[in-house]
C-alpha cells in the first residue's frame, strides 16, 4: 500500500485490476485504492507476473504493507508495494519515497503515462482494458477518439452499450464505483438497482434510493444527498468523489497545523502579461484545437522552473530544519464540482515546456474531476500553486501546505491601466502571490521568487 | 437578442448545433442539460466552467462540428443562442 499522501496511514482496496498470472509492467496500474480523499489508480513499480493476490477487495491495509506478490522470470518474489520500512507521517512525508510516484519523477516529460506520444496508437492503459474485458468489448476493433487516436473510457463504453440498449443489455450493467461501494456497504445488489444516469448506468443516488426502499439504508440516509442534488452529479465515467465530510476534515486538520505551526509571510507582484499573452495567443493559432494553450499554462511553467532558480522555497521543513528537494514537484491545488481540493503534483514540472505542462494540466484536471487520480499524480509537492484567477479574485493570500514552505497564488488576470515607458495604457495584468514560511525564509528570498517569475513571462519564447 | 422562452426550452432536434453543444456540454459537465436554460445566459456562468473547461468545450464543438474554432471566436460561444448561431454558421461555410 503506497503512501498517497502525506497523512495517510490507511487505504482500501477497491479493485484489483489485474488477477494472477497477469503480466505487468512498471508503470502499469494495478489496483484502484481508496483513500480519505480520493478513489487513486495505484501503479506497480516492478515488472514481473502476477504470483499471490494479497490483499482482498475491500480490505483495509495499512501503509507499507504488501498487496501482492511478483514472480520475475526468474521466479524471485517481489512485492507490490511501498518497502516496509517505509511509513508515512504528517511530520516527515518527503521521507516517504511514494513507490507509485516513482513513474512520473523519473520520467520523461511526456503528458502522461497513457497517454504519452509516440506514433503508432498508445498502449491501452490497463483500466481500459479491464473494463473492455468486463464490458465484453474487444479494444482492438475500436476506433480511438482520444490523443494520437488512444481509446478513450468513453470509446469503450460506447463500443460496449452501442449494439444494445443498456437496460437489456447482458453485460454488466454501468456502475459509478461511489454506487459500488455504496451497494457493497448496504448489501444491495446491483443487478436489481434501476439505473437513472446516462445510457441506465447505476449512480449513487440510485443504489441509495434502493436501500431506503428495502429500510436497510440507515446509513445511505445519513449520507450528504444534498451534495448530489444541488450540483450535477457525474456520470459514470466520471464518479462522483467520495463523501465531502471525509474530504474536509483532511483539510480542515492540514490546515489548521499550518496555521498553528507555520509563520507565513505574504508578498504580492502584479505582472505584466502582454507579451505573454501575445505569444500564446500566436502559438495557439498554429496548435491544435486540442494542444491550445491557456494563461496558466505559462504562469505553471514560470513558477516551476522559478523554484528550480530559488531552491530555498522548494521543499520541506522537516524537524526543524529546511530539506532542499531535487525536483520541482510543482502541486496544483485543484477543486472539485462537488466542493473540496485536491493537490496532484507535477513531477519535475521545471523540465516541462508549456506545451507539456498545458497537456499535464489537462491530464490531472480530468483524473482529479473523475475521482481518478493515479498514484503517479500524488507525489509529495515540493511547492505548490493556488490558481483562482478563475473565480474572479485579484489576489490569494495563500495557506502553505505542510511541509511546504511556499505557496504561490495566481489572481484573476484581467485588462487594468498600466503605465509603461511613462504612457498610460491598458494591459493584462495578473497579481501574483507568495505564501512564505518564515521559519525556512525571509521576503528578500520570496522577492527573488515573483521577481523570477515576472522575468520569465516576459520572454514567454524561452519557457 | 433572439431569446424566447419557447426557442430555449424547445425540444431540441437530433444534429442540430443545440443537440451538439448539448452533448458536448454534457461530456464536461456531467448531466447538464439546457432545458429551462435562457438562450442568453452566459456559458461559462451557468455550467461553471473554468478556462480549462473552456478550452476543452472549445475543442470538442470543433471536433464535433467539423471545423477550426479559433481563440478569437471564443467571444462567439458566450451564451446558447450566440453559439448555436456561431455553430449554424460554420457549419454552413463547410456545407
Amino acid at each position: 500500500m503506497p503512501s498517497l499522501g502525506a497523512d495517510m496511514e490507511q487505504g482500501v482496496l477497491i479493485e484489483w485490476l489485474v488477477k494472477v498470472g497477469d503480466h505487468v509492467r512498471r508503470g502499469d496500474v494495478v489496483a484502484v485504492v481508496e483513500t480519505p480523499k480520493s478513489t487513486v489508480e495505484v501503479e506497480c513499480f516492478e515488472t514481473g507476473t502476477v504470483t499471490r493476490l494479497l490483499a482482498e477487495e475491500g480490505q483495509t491495509v495499512p501503509v507499507g504493507e504488501a498487496l501482492a506478490l511478483l514472480g520475475a522470470a526468474t521466479e524471485v518474489e517481489a512485492t507490490v508495494a511501498a518497502p516496509a520500512t517505509v511509513e508515512a507521517t504528517a511530520a516527515a512525508p518527503v521521507t516517504v519515497p511514494v513507490a507509485a510516484g516513482a513513474g512520473v519523477a523519473a520520467g520523461a516529460p511526456a503528458p502522461s503515462g497513457a497517454a504519452s506520444g509516440s506514433t503508432a496508437r498508445p498502449p491501452l492503459s490497463p483500466v481500459l482494458r479491464h473494463l473492455a474485458r468486463e464490458l465484453g468489448v474487444d479494444p482492438t476493433t475500436l476506433h480511438g477518439t482520444g490523443r494520437d487516436g488512444a481509446l478513450t473510457r468513453h470509446d469503450v463504453e460506447q463500443a460496449a452499450v452501442a449494439p444494445t440498449p443498456a437496460t437489456t443489455s447482458p453485460h454488466r450493467p454501468r456502475v459509478s464505483p461511489l454506487a459500488r461501494r455504496l451497494a457493497a456497504e448496504e448489501g444491495v445488489d446491483l443487478t436489481s438497482v434501476q439505473g437513472t444516469g446516462p445510457d441506465g448506468s447505476v449512480r449513487a443516488e440510485d443504489v441509495r434510493r434502493a436501500t431506503r426502499h428495502t429500510g436497510s439504508g440507515e446509513r445511505a440516509a445519513s449520507a450528504p444527498t444534498s451534495r448530489v442534488e444541488v450540483k450535477p452529479e457525474a456520470a459514470p465515467e466520471e464518479p462522483p468523489p467520495p463523501p465531502m465530510s471525509d474530504m474536509r476534515r483532511s483539510i480542515a486538520a492540514l490546515m489548521t497545523v499550518s496555521n498553528q505551526e507555520i509563520p507565513h509571510y505574504h508578498l504580492s507582484l502584479t505582472i505584466d502579461l502582454w507579451r505573454s499573452l501575445q505569444w500564446m495567443k500566436e502559438r495557439n493559432r498554429e496548435l491544435e484545437m486540442s494542444e491550445r494553450l491557456v494563461p496558466a499554462a505559462l504562469l505553471l511553467a514560470a513558477t516551476a522552473r522559478a523554484a528550480r532558480a530559488v531552491p530555498e522555497l522548494n521543499g520541506h521543513w522537516i524537524e526543524g530544519a529546511f530539506r532542499p528537494a531535487a525536483d520541482v514537484d510543482l502541486g496544483l491545488i485543484l477543486s472539485l464540482r462537488s466542493g473540496g481540493l485536491l493537490v496532484p503534483a507535477i513531477g519535475g514540472a521545471d523540465r516541462l515546456s508549456v506545451d507539456e505542462m498545458m497537456a499535464r494540466i489537462k491530464v490531472l484536471t480530468r483524473r482529479a474531476r473523475s475521482g481518478r487520480l493515479r498514484g503517479s499524480d500524488l507525489v509529495p509537492p515540493s511547492i505548490t500553486v493556488s490558481n483562482l484567477g478563475d473565480q474572479g479574485v485579484d489576489s490569494v493570500l495563500g495557506v502553505i501546505y505542510p511541509p511546504q514552505v511556499a505557496l504561490v497564488g495566481f489572481g484573476a488576470v484581467a485588462e487594468r491601466p498600466w503605465a509603461v515607458d511613462g504612457m498610460l495604457g491598458v494591459r493584462p495584468l495578473v497579481t501574483i502571490t507568495l505564501a512564505g514560511d518564515h521559519r525556512a525564509t525571509d521576503g528578500a528570498t520570496g522577492s527573488r521568487l515573483l521577481k523570477t517569475i515576472d522575468r520569465l513571462l516576459q520572454a514567454p519564447e524561452e519557457l | 437578442m433572439t431569446t424566447t422562452p419557447s426557442q430555449s426550452g424547445s425540444q431540441t432536434a437530433p444534429g442540430s448545433p443545440r443537440e451538439m453543444l448539448e452533448t458536448t456540454l454534457r461530456e464536461i459537465v456531467p448531466d447538464a442539460s439546457l432545458d429551462g436554460v435562457n438562450g442568453d445566459a452566459d456559458l461559462r456562468e451557468t455550467f461553471e466552467l473554468d478556462s480549462l473547461d473552456f478550452v476543452e468545450l472549445v475543442e470538442r464543438l470543433g471536433k464535433r462540428a467539423g471545423f477550426r474554432i479559433e481563440d478569437d471566436d471564443a467571444d462567439q460561444l458566450r451564451t446558447i443562442d450566440a453559439a448555436t448561431a456561431f455553430l449554424s454558421r460554420g457549419m454552413r461555410r463547410i456545407g
